[in-house]
């Protein structure tokens, strides 16, 4: 097993260098200019001079190489630098919107996975019945409806009612305030996102349990545990969703994943100040600095929830592990 | 019949809820305390209001600060009324129009307990008009006509002109002038950009990176009882639609900037009495401007005739529904008294009375210059309101006489690198100022070899001239008459750049936040000292 975790570890490093590359000569190629934003965008004009001193600054007078080879050494002693666009520290910046992205993550996961699994479970072992059909409904909705857009309806629907029934409009808090400073203010915001994002990410979820578990419950060894004499809630959960849960697990991972990074729409929707909303305006911003960080945190995130997918692989499946 | 009903309240209530405006309700006396919570649609890139051009600074970030002089806050409209704020009384020119003396209160003090004198307004106005090496001004060219600040003593400053100019007293009063304390900007002139602390209404208190700004009240603000409200809270909310919902689920007051008509008839329908609309015409216009470098817009005819196909005055009603434009005007902001009438204005092509006429000889205009079947890109930002919009509104009017255009919509970024490197054919750029000060505003119509934002790429030697000339007198009268002249030449005789609408600005807010004024600029009045909540 330790020469298993080491392998995985060790294969991260060419996928976070080849990310770095590719984000670093990516940026270069959108056309605009940092400087010439933040000094003329919002209107009036800019001395030559002073753009001149803002490159040279930012360090984007110095040869393509050069600029490489700063980032790398900067990721590697873990010195992250500034952002080019508010010429503040990029730990500073990104730390308040990792809590608040992580968190939000968690919730949805959470959410995902307390429908996800009763539901796919239910709906393969009473297949054909009128409580599958619902389920496919309901899942085959959660994927088709966008999460910012059920975002939007979350908030009209608050309104609407909170208005309709205590003649006051409420809305969701729009400020962040972390969990342990208010959980009640915290979760009256976040618990909306999290559903908005969770039910699509449980329809993805529910309809791989149902899949996985319909596929298992026709092997061999499930019609032995039956023919066993077996009580079927145990042949149901200690032999057919224990193996059915492999492919769940790694939707559940790359979902996770992709919840700490690309939750662009639906932040904005819910004014989460969270990682994707930092991610798309560092990118409009030309912050190469700042978006560069970023891209690296997301893949070295990826990195280790594949990671920590592998590893819960090995344990579900001990096969796994024997043969590697 | 009650689908119908609904249809017609929604207007009738956003007409009453501005009316109310016209008719304002007996002065109140000002309620103290209470938390003013507004949103911001962006956040500032630094802190320094001298290098910055954004009202995402000004929001949040101009209540900390102090002004040596201000639109007049009673009637902020008035374009030629100025109040002070740390000087005791505005002063009258001397020196024939050259020289300003400035009396600076006594006993002012900054948050951190320091007190501010005459050369921190001294160190402020020369960071602003005379920068070091390094240090970036937005408005350094508004103030050109300075030619020396000194301060002979603590309590006086005294600016000398190179000549006379009316537009001195409006450039000074411009938003973003903060009072910065000497000390700090000896020890590091690039403090501010990353610090707060001046002397104004609001001391800061938290910024959240992304998030918001807080502010508490300065209770040694220069304003006997002023401010009002204990504090303020500026939220970043990118989008426009949760900016709305927040007003009406009362997690905010009030958005400074302005919206659509739409998103305040909404409110009004939502929150009925509980809103109140204040709307001004805007200091700010979206221009169009072709390529002089591409052909075939290096030809004066090609553009006089995209100028002759669009009809301003039948857009305007219709536009005004569904965007932040309304009036139509030249390049003086409409109604400001060096601005062209409506008749003068009908006597510049694309402002005629008879649409039909002007696209008869727009047609007349391609085919002489043997592009009768016209098609060009309109480069566009990636703006909704109001540039998308109008955008699609000019690609239509272009139809009318024959022309084809595709719009490309760009985000900020790439949209100015293809205005910078001249890599578009045609393209909408906008001219939005403060304080409204036309002798300095239409600085935007120079050359491209004068103006660092005329994206046109053209020399016109006659038009800088006529801008000159008209900068350098202080008679109202000759400043009219020299302005028609560069109007028409900028307008019509080259059609360097034209005009499409005026924007409108639309400010809906919850009926509670009493005390303040929309202006014609989304940059002030912001200070937030005269606000206050009637909760």
């Amino acid at each position: 097993m330790f020469r298993y975790v080491v392998k995985r570890l060790l294969l991260m490093i060419p996928t976070l260098f080849g990310a770095a590359v590719l984000i670093f000569l990516l940026m270069r190629a959108i056309p605009g200019d940092i400087c010439y934003l933040r000094l003329a965008a919002g209107g009036g004009t800019v001395a030559p001079d002073v753009l001149r001193i803002c490159r040279a600054e930012l360090g984007l007078d110095q040869p393509l190489i050069a600029q490489f080879l700063t980032f790398i050494k900067g990721l590697v002693t873990f010195d992250f630098g500034k952002s080019m666009w508010t010429n503040r520290p990029i730990i500073e910046e990104i730390g308040l919107r990792f809590q608040l992205s992580l968190q939000v993550a968690i919730m949805a996961t959470l959410t995902a996975i307390l429908i996800a699994i009763p539901l796919g479970t239910i709906s393969a072992v009473r297949q054909n019945t009128w409580i599958d059909y619902f389920v496919r409904t309901f899942t085959i909705a959660g994927i088709a409806m966008p999460s910012f857009w059920l975002g939007i309806l979350i908030i009209l629907g608050i309104l609407i009612t909170s208005k309709a029934w205590f003649g006051v409009a409420w809305m969701p808090p729009i400020r962040y305030v972390p969990l342990w400073e208010d959980p009640w203010y915290n979760l009256s915001m976040l618990i909306w996102p999290a559903l908005a994002t969770g039910y699509r990410y449980s329809a993805v979820a529910t309809r791989m349990t149902r899949s996985a578990l319909l596929e298992v419950l026709r092997e061999d060894y499930v019609r032995t545990a039956r023919a066993k004499g077996l009580y079927e809630k145990l042949v149901i959960n200690r032999h057919a969703l224990r193996n059915a849960l492999l492919p769940v697990v790694t939707v559940l991972g790359i979902e996770f994943a992709f919840l700490m990074g690309g939750l662009v729409v639906t932040e904005q929707v819910f004014n989460l100040n969270g990682l994707g909303k930092l991610f798309v305006e560092s990118v409009l911003n030309h912050d190469y600095q700042m978006t560069q960080i970023l891209v690296m945190l997301v893949v070295a995130i990826f990195a280790f929830t594949n990671f920590v997918v592998d590893i819960l692989y090995a344990w579900l499946d001990p096969r796994i592990r024997y043969t590697r | 019949m009650k689908f119908k009903t609904s249809l017609l309240a929604v207007p009738l209530a956003a007409a009453l809820a501005v009316a109310g405006l016209a008719n304002p309700a007996v002065a109140q006396t000002p309620k103290k305390g209470g938390i003013l919570k507004f949103v911001v649609p962006d956040e500032p890139p630094s802190f320094d209001g001298h290098k910055e051009t954004t009202f995402a600074l000004i929001h949040p970030i101009a209540p900390f600060y102090s002004v040596l002089i201000r639109p007049d806050s009673a009637d902020p409209s008035n374009s030629s009324k100025f109040e002070c704020d740390i000087c005791t009384e505005m002063p009258t020119s001397t020196d024939g129009g050259k020289q300003y003396t400035f009396k600076i209160r006594k006993g002012l003090k900054f948050h951190d307990g320091s007190p501010l004198t005459s050369a921190d307004v001294l160190a402020t106005f020369q960071r602003i008009i005379f920068p070091k090496e390094g240090i970036s001004s937005a408005r350094k060219a508004q103030m050109s006509m300075v030619e020396s600040v000194t301060a002979p003593d603590a309590e006086t400053v005294v600016f000398k002109l190179k000549r006379p100019s009316g537009a001195f007293i409006p450039a000074l009063a411009a938003p973003f002038h903060f009072i910065y304390s000497k000390a700090k900007l000896d020890a590091d002139p690039r403090w501010y950009e990353q610090n707060v602390m001046g002397s104004g209404p609001f001391i800061f208190d938290i910024r959240e990176a992304g998030a918001r700004v807080t502010g508490k009240r300065n209770p040694n603000y220069h304003h006997a009882g002023q401010p009002y409200i204990d504090g303020f809270e500026a939220i970043f909310a990118k989008t426009q639609t949760l900016r709305v919902q927040a007003i009406r689920g009362d997690q905010a007051v009030i958005e400074f900037r302005g919206f659509p008509p739409k998103s305040r008839d909404d409110l009004v329908a939502a929150l009925g009495k509980d809103i109140t609309v204040q709307e001004s015409d805007w200091n700010c216009v979206l221009l169009i401007t072709p390529n002089h470098e591409k052909k075939p817009f290096d030809d004066a005819r090609v553009r006089r005739a995209l100028t002759l196909a669009v009809d301003r005055w039948g857009g305007a009603p219709a536009l005004s529904k569904i965007a932040i434009v309304k009036a139509v005007g030249g390049i003086v902001f409409p109604g400001h008294e060096l601005a062209a009438t409506k008749e003068e204005l009908q006597q510049i092509a694309g402002y005629g009375p008879d649409i039909t006429k002007s696209r008869d000889e727009a047609r007349r205009l391609l085919k002489e210059a043997g592009v009768s079947n016209l098609k060009f890109t309109l480069t566009n930002r990636g703006v909704d309101q109001p540039y998308t919009i109008v955008g699609t509104w000019l690609i239509d009017q272009w139809k009318q006489v024959g022309i084809e255009v595709t719009q490309k919509v760009e985000s900020t970024g790439p949209f100015y690198a293809q205005l910078n490197s001249g890599a578009f054919d045609v393209t909408l750029d906008f001219n939005c100022q403060s304080v409204v000060n036309p002798l300095s505003d239409t600085a935007k119509f120079l050359p491209s070899d004068l103006a660092g934002d005329q994206y046109g790429r053209f020399k016109d030697p006659k038009l800088a001239e006529l801008h000159d000339a008209m900068n350098g007198t202080d008679d109202v009268k000759q400043q009219r008459t020299l302005m028609r002249q560069y109007e028409k030449r900028v307008l019509d005789e080259e059609a360097h750049n034209f005009i499409s609408l005026w924007w409108y600005r639309i400010i809906p807010h919850r009926t509670y936040l009493k005390g303040w004024k929309a202006g014609p600029s989304h940059y002030f009045p912001n200070q937030l000292d005269q606000v206050w909540l009637d909760k």
